[in-house]
């Protein structure tokens, strides 16, 4: 659903002044600790994040990408790692809403709403990630049930979810998509949260390695239903075109958070009898930083407006993903190097920012990938053109 | 009833005088409908953005978005608090010379029901007793049980809004309410004062201004970010209320603006040497700005 300029800029208006009024002054705390953010999670429950690209048949509120891209924006400018309790979820929403059969649809999307009923996405393994034909966990029918055996890496909310993404190796050899109904916590049935993977940064919020041993999954959960045996992986890199922009948009609030501090304290600091800001080696990084971000963040946003047209958008996200994640780093890295010594401490956000950025880099497809990816469709559309 | 809560208790009341809406509540009440709850709300210039002042120089340039007046998110926090407690609605009061609706969409957004706007060419230049005949006017119509306000606008200041729009309408007037309960036989406020806080009983309706930061205002959801564009929101003019031109705006005001200045900048202000005496001269300071 298209959301009109006026209404959309409200929106976006509502969450950027919740994240100047709460979250900039409580997530440095927060993250430092790497504490869960309770209260800044039911906060976004009560706005309607986990519902909002929901479908409103089923009771969301059917945002377009622009403006969800916006709120990740925003989301990140305060902490990036709200950002990530949402992701996940909106991945699943959208594979569930574009790929799953009427009843699950029904089934699942309603739980999705309100943040009760959350849920990951799992591709990786210790031995796979971008790489997904090395996917070894697998899934076996018995009974009318789909019992699973393997382990996942990184998965992001995988404690604290009721629903994971699992993508598996069926029978045939081809890569399936599971919806896992799990309790929240530890283990549930024969899946276990295997271990708790510490992180440079991204904190907050659980990234986890599951295991599963014997663990009983409904035919009815099989994604797709019958129609959607083998076609996981067409499944998942459809909905991770839209996590890229996510991705995207991620860096992009990143980057403004970064630039935002280094102009601020450029001017509060003097040396030479002036503030920084007069010097022009300061001036010069400054003026690269924002129109880096710039071109991030029309380039993000170009590529949300073009999922809204109902176009293909693998090189443009691919685009917007790797071009945002370098310059979110490069920014991140230039404000460390405008605070000086002080950049360096905890006691500016910068040294977060600094820590952060090299996720977007890395996750959802490394940028090497992306490179591989966009190179892959310049051919094809050369030759679409004949 | 008014009881002072320090070591002393003091007694006093608020006049029940004739009081205009009272059948209406009373078969309200007896039907079951809920209390319905007026806030007086309005729409000021970003506080964020640096004030212009309009060209003959004397008054606040509004020409530009308008925000909702952040001391009346509270009153709007505890209406919708109230209603949602007791049932009833929440009915939003605004005066607006420009059109504007910005602001007020954003209290419709936290969950108003209705809004009632009175928007007029000739209300430029009101001053606060005719804002509050404005305001009183719309009150008439609108009925409520009980009318929740501010108790003073960040861009005015005068504070006198409430009280006069409880003479306008012979209504009992509390001020700086902390908490308000609505209860069968009328209100029981805690009024904040500096000792402490009264406990004011008082029949309804009522006009009371709410002290700010009492309350947690409500983020609005997006769900009622997208609601609140639909919301019924009865646009008025002066000639709807009955009033007369010549009663409002600069030809009914009776407060003239001579001259503006800008604020002073901020003195240095006192550096102490600590000589070991220092906490003495802090408690002498904070005792001097009677916060001890």
């Amino acid at each position: 659903m298209s959301v009109d300029a006026e209404l959309a800029d409200e929106l976006v208006a509502a969450v950027s002044t919740w994240v100047d009024r709460d979250v900039i002054s409580q997530s440095r705390a927060l993250e430092q600790a790497d504490e869960f953010p309770q209260s800044m999670f039911e906060q976004m429950c009560d706005f309607g994040l986990f519902g909002a690209t929901i479908p409103p048949e089923y009771g969301g509120l059917g945002l377009d990408a622009i403006t969800y891209a916006r709120v990740v924006e925003e989301l990140s400018r305060g902490w990036m790692s709200l950002a990530g309790i949402l992701n996940s979820h909106k991945l699943a929403v959208a594979m569930i809403t574009r790929f799953g059969t009427p009843e699950q649809r029904s089934r699942f999307l309603p739980r999705m709403l309100d943040g009760s009923f959350r849920a990951s996405f799992s591709l990786s393994e210790p031995d796979a990630g971008s790489d997904t034909r090395n996917i070894r966990c697998r899934a076996e029918l018995d009974g009318g049930e789909w019992v699973i055996n393997g382990t996942k890496m990184w998965v992001t909310n995988g404690m604290r979810s009721s629903l994971v993404m699992l993508l598996a190796r069926t029978p045939d050899d081809r890569i399936t998509c599971f919806a896992v109904e799990k309790a929240p916590g530890e283990r549930s049935g024969g899946l276990t949260i295997s271990r708790k993977i510490e992180k440079l940064g991204y904190k907050g919020l659980e990234t986890v390695e599951m295991s599963y041993a014997d663990h009983r999954v409904p035919h009815a959960n099989l994604l797709g239903g019958d129609k959607g045996m083998g076609e996981g992986l067409r499944y998942a890199l459809s909905a991770l075109e839209l996590g890229r922009v996510n991705i995207a948009a991620r860096a992009v609030g990143v980057a403004q958070a970064a630039l935002d501090a280094a102009l601020a304290y450029s001017q509060e600091r003097e040396t030479f009898g002036k503030p920084i800001f007069a010097h022009q080696a300061v001036q010069f990084m400054l003026a690269e930083m924002a129109t880096k971000l710039h071109a991030a963040r029309l380039m993000t946003y170009d590529a949300a407006r073009r999922y809204d047209a109902g176009e293909r958008i693998d090189l443009e996200a691919g685009m917007a993903k790797l071009f945002a994640s370098e310059a979110a780093y490069e920014i991140a890295t230039d404000a460390m190097r405008i605070h000086g010594g002080y950049g360096y401490t905890t006691e500016h956000s910068v040294e977060r920012y600094y820590r952060d950025t090299p996720l977007m880099i890395i996750g959802e497809g490394t940028n090497e990938i992306q490179k591989l990816v966009i190179a892959r469709r310049l051919l094809e559309r050369m030759r679409e053109r004949g | 009833m008014r009881q002072r809560h320090t070591h002393a208790q003091r007694r006093s009341s608020v006049a029940r005088r004739d009081l205009p809406f009272r059948v209406a509540i009373r078969g309200r009440r007896q039907h079951n409908q809920g209390v319905k709850i007026a806030v007086c709300v309005k729409q000021i210039p970003d506080p964020a953005n640096p004030g212009r002042l309009d060209a003959d120089g004397k008054t606040l340039a509004r020409d530009e978005k308008l925000i909702l007046d952040e001391s009346d998110s509270y009153g709007v926090e505890m209406a919708l608090q109230l209603a949602e407690a007791a049932g009833g609605e929440v009915v939003l009061v605004s005066m607006s010379p420009t059109g504007e609706v910005g602001g007020i969409r954003t209290a419709l957004a936290m969950g108003a029901d209705a809004a009632v706007i009175i928007s007029d060419d000739a209300l430029a230049g009101s001053d606060a007793l005719g804002t509050a005949k404005v305001l009183a006017a719309a009150l008439r119509r609108t009925q409520p049980d009980l009318i929740l306000t501010a108790t003073e606008s960040t861009d005015g200041y005068t504070g006198t809004v409430p009280a006069q729009i409880a003479e306008l309408l012979s209504l009992p007037s509390v001020t700086f309410a902390k908490s308000v309960e609505v209860g069968s036989d009328g209100l029981l406020v805690r009024r904040q004062a500096e000792y402490g806080y009264d406990e004011v009983a008082c029949p309804l309706p009522a006009v009371v201004s709410v002290t700010a930061g009492v309350v947690e205002p409500r983020y609005p959801s997006f769900r009622g970010i997208m609601a609140a564009k639909s919301k019924p929101t009865e646009m008025l003019t002066l000639a709807g209320l009955g009033l007369e031109p010549s009663e409002v705006g600069w030809t009914g005001a009776r407060q003239r603006i001579i001259d503006v200045s800008p604020v002073p900048e901020r003195g240095g202000g006192e550096i102490c040497e600590d000589d070991g005496t220092g906490h003495e001269r802090i408690v002498a300071l904070l005792e001097e700005l009677k916060v001890l």
